[in-house]
This record gives C-alpha cells, sequence and structure tokens, in this order.
C-alpha cells in the first residue's frame, strides 16, 4: 500500500504560548538541569536577563502543542499505534525567557516510505512576540508497516 | 575557548528513579501512556515503562550546555536520534567529543547510553564558542 503523502506541505494554525517562571523550574527539576540561569531569578537577572532563562530544549514545552495536533491531523493519517519517535532536530535562534509570549507554527515538512518504514517528518516554527524566531524542530516519527 | 578536535568533553550521569517519567510528562505535556503506565507498555509488548526520549535528550543537551561554559544561550543547534529504549532505574552516561570547529562555533557528536544500550545515537551539538 502506498504511503498517502497529500498533507505534505500543509500548514496549521499558529499556537500561543506564554512562559512562565515555574513552568521552566518544573522543567529543570524533571531534567536534573540545576543551571544558576534557568533556575534563579537572580543569577538569571546578574547575567542581563529580565527573567529565568529557559534551557533550549525548553521548546518541547511550547512547540509539542503545535506539533502535536498536526500530527493527529487524519488528512496525514499516521498510525499511533505502530509509531515511535525516531529523532529530534532543534535550532536555536534566541534564548526565551519567562515572560516571553511564544507563538508556534506547525507544518508537514515531509511523508516518504522507506523499506516498509513511514517517515513522517513535521517542522515547528517559533517567534516571540517580538516576532524574532527563537526555535526551528523538526519532529521525526517513524510507522512501522506502513 | 581552547577546543582540541577530539577532545572528550565532561559526562553527565544520572539514575532517573521510578516516577521520573511521570514528572516529566507533566514538565513537558507528553503523557503518552508508554511512559507512565506499566501496564498499558506491557500490553504493547515493552517489558516495563519506558524513558521519554526527548528527557533523555534533554541530558545530552546539559552535557551540551557544561561544555559550552554551563551558558544555555551558547547551544545553537542540537539533534538526536532515539534508538534503544531508556529504562527509568538505570544510569545514564552522555559521552561526547568535539568533532570539528568552523569560525564562531564547536561542534560535538554525543550519544546516551544506558550499560550496552545506546539510546541517544548521532547526536551533534553546534555551540557558539564564545
Amino acid at each position: 500500500m502506498a504511503i498517502k503523502t497529500d498533507a505534505v506541505g500543509k500548514k496549521y494554525e499558529p499556537v500561543e504560548y506564554v512562559v512562565g517562571t515555574e513552568k521552566i523550574r518544573e522543567y529543570t527539576a524533571a531534567t536534573f538541569d540545576d543551571n544558576p540561569l534557568s533556575n534563579d531569578e537572580e543569577a538569571a537577572k546578574a547575567a542581563g536577563y529580565p527573567g529565568l532563562v529557559a534551557p533550549p530544549m525548553f521548546a518541547v514545552v511550547f512547540s509539542s502543542k503545535a506539533a502535536v495536533p498536526a500530527m493527529f491531523d487524519p488528512e496525514v493519517g499516521m498510525n499511533f499505534a505502530m509509531m515511535v519517535h525516531g529523532a529530534q532536530d532543534f535550532t536555536f535562534h534566541k534564548p526565551v525567557v519567562a515572560g516571553d509570549r511564544i507563538t508556534t507554527t506547525a507544518s508537514v515538512k515531509s511523508i516518504e516510505e522507506n523499506a516498509g518504514k513511514g517517515f513522517y517528518v513535521y517542522t515547528t516554527e517559533s517567534v516571540n512576540q517580538d516576532g524574532e524566531p527563537v526555535c526551528t524542530a523538526d519532529w521525526t516519527c517513524i510507522v512501522r508497516g506502513v | 575557548m581552547g577546543f582540541t578536535i577530539g577532545e572528550k568533553i565532561e559526562e553527565v550521569r544520572v539514575t532517573p528513579d521510578k516516577y521520573l517519567p511521570h514528572r516529566y510528562a507533566g514538565a513537558s505535556g507528553d503523557f503518552n501512556p508508554i511512559h507512565i503506565d506499566k501496564e498499558f507498555a506491557e500490553m504493547v509488548g515493552l517489558p516495563n515503562t519506558i524513558l521519554h526520549g526527548l528527557w533523555s535528550m534533554a541530558q545530552v543537551q546539559r552535557a551540551a550546555i557544561q561544555a559550552a561554559g554551563n551558558d544555555p544561550t551558547r547551544v545553537k543547534k542540537l539533534s538526536a536520534q532515539f534508538r534503544g529504549m531508556g529504562q527509568p532505574e538505570q544510569e545514564v552516561i552522555v559521552t561526547g567529543e568535539v568533532t570539528g570547529e568552523e569560525g564562531e562555533h564547536i561542534t560535538l557528536a554525543l550519544e546516551a547510553a544506558q550499560g550496552e544500550n545506546r539510546i541517544i545515537r548521532n547526536s551533534v551539538a553546534v555551540i557558539a564558542s564564545a
């Protein structure tokens, strides 16, 4: 059965996320990240930031809110029961700081079949309240037995 | 920063406790039951709940931040492939080395393993050299 590729290029509605101080601390606690810039407001301010600096991969928290609806889109038709997260690629353009208002737009980058597996790649692009890009991410999902 | 190609970076060693995947689920918003529900995990053929790939990748990120002089804003790119499935209550060791230097940037190759099980492979980080 040929894999369905109609959704390649499809773009989704932007999703807004406001970065909270305690949410950053919740993320650093769960990832054992004790970096002062991401945990101690005084340290972040002393380094010239208005609030806690989110660890780069905090991007997962705000960009997944845009990526997940794309992954569940019936038009994409990805079989979740047979899906594994295969790879992840982040480019960090600018630090994210507590109080930032991040808008993320997801799209379907590519859908390919190789050796009986489906490779679904989604891209998320996140910008801050000033319209500056903060993170671009590629999410690769692999589906066995397409 | 005085990096040398082939130079090993400082390791990260961490043992996720039994309930860590629950806390990471809350922190990240990823409540896929394979990470938090043993019965569900067994039903889909896994031996136990498994670690979130993005949690393991966050340990690779910690190694990259350390290499960047503990400055998270100097990490410019991070990519990884998820291969072996990580288990709670087993030590994760992240290792890496410097593979290149181009202009203002240093490239690192990293991986994370639990014993012989290499859970994150072909990870590449690009960090600003200053």
